[in-house]
């Protein structure tokens, strides 16, 4: 991690810490925390991360923006953070001025294309786009006449179902139909559906790796404090061999979305396949790991994580719905075992090697 | 962060991947050259080991003077890598390479120095490990061959097992008994010693793997004299010189890619045109691989830049060697489906069964998985 990206880590952590705590957060019966969160996170420049100053962003870079996700996965945030993040690296890619306020992206899930017709209206639907009922704009991959476009959108145009994810968030299907963008650009060079896949693979990978470090550290603080049969459950082995395998699922998650980000930091061009490898090989590991490392965190916990007063739900949760945005596991690993299969056994080794 | 678990990401420097370039030639030209095959059973090879020292590959990192390169702990990764790969038969300077003689350079005299380490750049010695006893595995502390301090010399008795290639090695690094543990500290009076395995009063035994193979030993110290100079370090101290030799042990691609062969093979017996269910598992596999090499070049470069990632290196052994031992049983199921034979049927068979076969030892050796689950668990504040 280099000095900026300390220092983003730093103020990330530090606002979470004092409005977004995630027993204040479970403990309150409203929503009244979220408006503080949000406006500290947006004057902060968290928000727009990745997106130059030019265009109305915060200009922090890929590895920091990175680092925000990482800070907002280990505090569970319960905000459209990663979705307006990622939303404001399309626009950019579209070089299209930031609007300001939260957004979402599209399409996020596997089969679903959205196109821009030449009379400039859009049609297609999205399936599953986390906060899209809730926030201002959406910034859209469409099929345009001559290629890839990047659109920008009133959310309140389209027509949103109604729906929430396994974490309550609400994550809606997005009907584009007659919607007219408020903007519209042919995207950069190399950006096109896939690459949005990736870069929001990515994003999701990291939250999860973040949610898995929380998941680890609570459940060692619980394993030393709670007592049973006489003493604390963390001194029986049975316990710490648990223990030590969600330390090396949390491991892996992390060691492979920060190799991820600093590949997507320091890429060229999204459609070199190495890139596939490095984000497809996150988004399927980490994957795997939020499976083991949910399971093994509510074992850890017994009955009382079991329940709504206790925080661990709200990391546990959204692995589980985190893990399924943009494609699961099995979709990544069918494309990327077609890919392998390819190239033959020397081919994979090549691969490996060069990623 | 309270749990300090460490894995940035690290990224090979070029002049790595320029020495891969050239590993792969040498290897290609010493296989079409017939000194090796790449077939399962890799014997000990003295002439594949005399030509990868005449290339500088053995103790690359090591200073010159003792023939070494004063290259990086990544470029010998990269050679490593390469070489298990290709199933290289290194196997009679691997131990030597890898951990001897990083030993000797750090405790022996000089004249051992001066001595030994040229010959094991060279390629012409071999060394293995003697820590187990009868009574003694993963409790290593427990062992109780005898060191006794005399004019003439330090006397050994007593018996190692399970000592890999004890049979093909001129020396051993073992661990000794030179007095009792403290009742403050159990691990207290082992001490580690150089051991010329020619020396009057040491004999092996063979102990045969289940398929046959004789790789393991036992290993009888009969009033064996060693020099004075033969301990490594100071008496007594063995448990504080382990730490950062344990890293590199643990860290390493052979702790994943021991069955590796299986994944290279399966892709090709799979063919061009997987169906669903063979994509899936293909792709999987090679989402954990890449996963593990990224944790294990982070941990190399931890290494390099001077640190001492214990407990993220027993983290990549514990993962890389249950992914190595699963290997194979995953590979079977996913080959369930091929009908026609792609051209190595007999070929891929034959790899499959082999590596069945040594997967069980795969968390065994070097560590065994409660031991290292031990460790992490000690590393997140546990124990």
């Amino acid at each position: 991690m280099d000095e900026a990206q300390t220092l983003v880590t730093d103020a990330a952590t530090r606002i979470f810490r004092d409005l977004g705590d995630p027993q204040t957060i479970n403990a309150a019966g409203d929503d009244s925390w979220r408006e503080p969160l949000w406006t500290a996170l947006e004057e902060a420049g968290l928000t727009s991360a990745w997106v130059n100053d030019e265009l109305g962003g915060a200009g922090a870079g890929i590895g920091s923006g990175f680092a925000v996700l990482r800070v907002a996965g280990e505090f569970a945030a319960a905000l459209p953070l990663a979705e307006t993040l990622l939303a404001g690296w399309l626009l950019e890619m579209g070089d299209i001025m930031l609007p300001g306020g939260a957004m979402s992206v599209a399409p996020m899930q596997r089969g679903d294309s959205i196109t821009l017709a030449s009379d400039g209206t859009l049609s297609g639907t999205a399936r599953a786009v986390t906060f899209a009922a809730e926030v201002e704009h959406l910034a859209v991959l469409a099929d345009g006449p001559d290629g890839p476009m990047v659109a920008l959108v009133n959310a309140a145009d389209c027509n949103c179902s109604a729906g929430r994810n396994m974490a309550g968030e609400s994550q809606n299907n997005v009907d584009f139909s007659g919607v007219t963008p408020l903007q519209s650009a042919p995207a950069r060079a190399g950006i096109d559906a896939q690459a949005l896949k990736l870069m929001g693979a990515a994003t999701r990978s990291m939250q999860m790796a973040g949610a898995l470090q929380t998941i680890l550290e609570i459940a060692v603080q619980y394993a030393e404090e709670r007592v049973a049969f006489g003493r604390p459950i963390g001194k029986f082995q049975a316990v710490q061999h648990n223990l030590a395998r969600l330390g090396e699922e949390a491991a892996a998650a992390i060691a492979i979305a920060s190799s991820t980000a600093y590949t997507i930091e320091t890429l060229e061009d999204w459609t070199n396949g190495g890139v596939f490898l490095e984000i497809a090989s996150a988004k399927i590991r980490v994957g795997e790991a939020a499976g083991e490392g949910a399971a093994i965190g509510h074992q850890a916990f017994g009955a009382i994580g079991f329940t709504k007063e206790h925080i661990l739900h709200r990391f546990v949760q959204r692995l589980w719905s985190w893990r399924d945005d943009f494609d699961n596991e099995a979709v990544w690993a069918v494309e990327l075992g077609r890919r392998v299969a390819a190239k033959g056994g020397e081919g994979l080794w090549h691969s490996l090697t060069a990623a | 962060m309270s749990v300090a678990i460490q894995f940035d990401p690290i990224r090979l420097p070029p002049e790595a991947e320029a020495l891969r370039l050239e590993v792969r030639e040498f290897l290609k030209e010493e296989m079409a050259a017939g000194t090796f095959d790449g077939t399962p059973d890799r014997r000990p090879n003295p002439e594949f080991s005399r030509k990868v020292g005449e290339k500088g590959w053995i103790g690359i990192t090591w200073p010159k003077k003792y023939g070494g390169q004063e290259r990086s702990f990544l470029e010998r990764y990269v050679v490593n890598e390469e070489f298990l790969i290709a199933r290289a038969p290194t196997r009679k300077h691997f131990t030597a390479d890898r951990q001897s003689g990083p030993v000797l350079m750090k405790y022996a005299s000089d004249a051992i120095k001066e001595d030994i380490l040229p010959r094991i750049t060279r390629g012409e010695v071999s060394f293995c490990i003697g820590m187990s006893e009868p009574d003694s595995g993963s409790d290593l502390f427990a062992a109780k061959t005898k060191a006794e301090r005399t004019d003439d010399g330090w006397l050994i008795n007593g018996r190692k097992l399970w000592t890999s290639l004890a049979h093909e090695s001129d020396y051993m690094i073992g661990l000794f008994r030179t007095s009792a543990p403290t009742q403050e500290n159990r691990r207290h009076g082992l001490s580690q010693f150089l051991v010329d395995m020619s020396l009057p009063g040491i004999s092996t035994q063979p102990v045969l793997h289940p398929n046959g193979n004789h790789e393991f030993n036992e290993v009888i110290f009969d009033n064996a004299l060693l020099p004075h100079d033969y301990l490594m370090g100071e008496a007594d101290m063995a448990w504080k010189q382990a730490t950062s030799e344990l890293a590199y042990e643990r860290s390493g691609s052979e702790r994943f890619l021991e069955t590796g062969q299986v994944l290279f093979e399966l892709v090709d017996f799979i063919g061009e045109n997987p169906d669903t269910r063979e994509a899936e598992g293909l792709g999987r596999l090679v989402a954990q691989l890449h996963t593990l090499r990224r944790m294990s070049i982070s941990v190399a470069g931890m290494l390099h830049a001077g640190k001492e990632p214990v407990l993220e290196a027993s983290v990549v052994k514990d993962l890389g060697t249950v992914w190595e031992q699963a290997l194979p049983s995953v590979a079977r199921d996913l080959a369930a489906f091929v009908d026609k034979d792609p051209g190595n049927r007999m070929r891929f068979e034959e790899i499959l069964a082999h590596n069945i076969t040594i997967a069980p030892k795969l968390t065994i050796q070097g560590g065994t998985t409660e031991v290292l689950r031990g460790i992490v668990a000690r590393g997140l504040g546990l124990r």
